[in-house]
């Protein structure tokens, strides 16, 4: 039943939530659009092409995409496993790979900075071996990895439960191997999930802003991210500057939001 | 009429980052739904892929977060106790707390709200609210921290400044955590039965009672598990307080600011034993989560 008549509590309802919204959603994003090219887009254009800027997008790209492809990889490698196998501790394996969501963004750099760092025992023999974990890109990636370690996991593996092991098993007995049965069968079924999961990860590790913070040192035109840019400039009192690399990545955000909308398995998440 | 295609976009359906599923099964391999996979037959396939896993969390995840905790501790329980009971650690600990159950019990009222209105209220708009729900999962924090300072700070267009205020935390805090309840209650009450409220209606229940009654029991689980995840996010928050608070110790710096602060000082074991704490209260929240879970899986 449709109730068209629109009762006193529902209108009531509508203007808390839609005040709520407008406040804490809308509003922020219209008033940092308006001050960026409040005047005009020339500034903005000159603010995002400094070599500085233009550093920080080069390793912010590097950093999301190699974070992305380890959790890519290791996020339909634990689906697979979690989903297709019973062994012991796959409950507890279960619960780990959803204990970044809870973890502080610096609690995960400082502890990767205590196992990883020049002084430690780890960090010291890559140093005689030339790679520099902390306050390098590695360690850049490893702090994103962690953080969106959840994502595609989580995206991959309703989907994964939901289209079952028949057809595998029938690709099994006509002989193919566990290779050929992944990327013909299994890869091919989960691909929607698996974007809308890439998504996700990417539009986290692009932001992912207080776990590099900790591990990247935050040197300027060295392992800076846009991110972290950001705060630079603006603690820097170059508003012109942290506007743009901002609203640069409202937009990547926005994008992501409609990507993932369409991606989004249907029905296989809820 | 019952709600029209409940799977098409328009009716969004959550779901989304950093969400776990809460209908429809209880998490991934279900338990009890458990099939027989081919790994009798191919031992070397998941013996490698689970090795790999397992390396893959233990390099990044597990074997730091377990150095945090043994650091921490490195210098007895009493070194970990002074460094945690020192007065601006105390403080920021407890601001984050207090603020962390200020924020759960707004997003209860206010997700629970997002989502009534997004499923049934047919609003002319609402498949664009829908989709900007999820915003404040996909803008980086920092940059969330920027847009909250130009509307709420100093050079507030709209007159409100809140920036160096603890109000201003709260604000960073209900902007990250917003879409958790939403996303959490929105597909449950888009699968409830309509059938039993208009039962209810028609044997001359309030709107009030059918909600208490009828509503209120079955999205219960789906409103705590949301808030759970709210209350865990603005636990660990970072980024988007750092701009808006300010960080004045014992005032506005909630404890990941303070954890940053120590760690830019070079002092190791304050930074460490406040984040143990953290982590701490983290895993309490995980536990209860899928305790939460748990329930759910029960009563379906």
């Amino acid at each position: 039943m449709t109730r068209n008549r629109t009762s006193a509590p529902r209108w009531g309802l509508r203007v808390v939530v839609l005040a709520y919204l407008m406040f804490l959603l809308v509003l922020p994003v219209v008033v940092i659009l308006y001050r960026t090219f409040q005047h005009g887009l020339s500034p903005v254009f000159d603010a995002l092409t400094t070599s500085d800027a233009q550093h920080a997008y080069k390793i912010t790209a590097i950093v999301a995409v190699s974070a992305v492809v380890l959790n890519t990889v290791f996020g339909v490698a634990a689906a697979i496993l979690l989903v297709r196998h019973r062994f012991p501790g796959r409950r507890i394996l279960d619960a780990v790979i959803d204990l970044p969501i809870a973890v502080s963004p610096v609690v995960v750099g400082l502890a990767l900075t205590l196992v990883y760092g020049r002084n430690t025992a780890v960090g010291s023999w890559f140093g005689r071996h030339g790679i520099n974990i902390i306050f390098s890109l590695p360690g850049m990636v490893i702090a994103t990895s962690f953080v969106a370690l959840p994502l595609v996991v989580r995206a991959v593996g309703p989907v994964l439960e939901e289209i079952g092991e028949e057809q595998e098993q029938a690709a099994a007995t006509l002989g193919a191997s566990a290779f050929q049965r992944f990327t013909r069968i299994t890869l091919p079924s989960i691909r929607g999930a698996l974007a809308y999961g890439v998504v996700l990860s990417l539009a986290r590790s692009l932001g992912e802003f207080g776990a590099v913070a900790v591990v990247s040192g935050r040197l300027l035109g060295k392992t800076e991210t846009v991110p972290l840019y950001v705060l630079d400039l603006y603690n820097n009192f170059n508003q012109t500057g942290a506007y743009a690399a901002s609203t640069s990545l409202v937009l990547v955000a926005v994008a992501a939001l409609v990507a993932s909308r369409f991606l989004r398995p249907r029905g296989a998440m809820t | 009429m019952s709600p029209p295609a409940s799977n098409d976009l328009s009716a969004g359906g959550g779901g989304t980052l950093a969400v776990p599923p809460l209908t429809g099964g209880p998490r991934i391999g279900g338990g009890r739904t458990a099939r027989r996979g081919l790994s009798g037959r191919f031992v070397v396939g998941p013996t490698l892929t689970g090795g790999f896993v397992v390396l893959f969390l233990s390099v990044v995840v597990l074997i730091p977060l377990a150095v945090l905790v043994y650091k921490s501790t490195g210098s007895g329980w009493a070194g970990f106790w002074h460094q945690v009971h020192s007065p601006f650690a105390w403080s920021a600990l407890k601001l984050t707390v207090v603020m962390s159950l200020l924020v759960a019990l707004i997003n209860l009222v206010m997700g629970t709200a997002i989502a009534w209105l997004l499923v049934r209220d047919r609003m002319p708009g609402r498949q664009f609210l829908d989709t900007i729900i999820d915003l404040p999962f996909a803008l980086p924090t920092i940059v969330a921290g920027v847009t909250l300072i130009l509307l709420f700070g100093p050079t507030s267009p709209i007159g409100i400044n809140l920036a160096y205020a603890r109000s201003g935390v709260l604000l960073a805090l209900l902007f990250v955590s917003l879409p958790f309840v939403v996303r959490t209650v929105q597909p449950v009450l888009l699968e409830l039965d309509r059938d039993m409220e208009e039962a209810a209606a028609s044997l001359g229940a309030s709107q009030f009672t059918i909600f208490r009654r009828i509503i209120l029991p079955t999205i219960a689980p789906a409103m705590a598990a949301g808030t759970t995840l709210a209350f865990a996010r603005a636990l660990s928050e970072f980024g988007s307080t750092v701009l808006i608070s300010g960080n004045l110790p014992g005032k506005t710096q909630v404890a990941a600011v303070f954890i940053y602060g120590k760690i830019q000082e070079d002092s190791v074991t304050g930074a460490a034993a406040v984040s143990t704490v953290l982590l701490a209260v983290s895993l309490v929240v995980l536990v209860l989560l899928n305790v939460i879970q748990l329930w759910v899986a029960r009563r379906d």
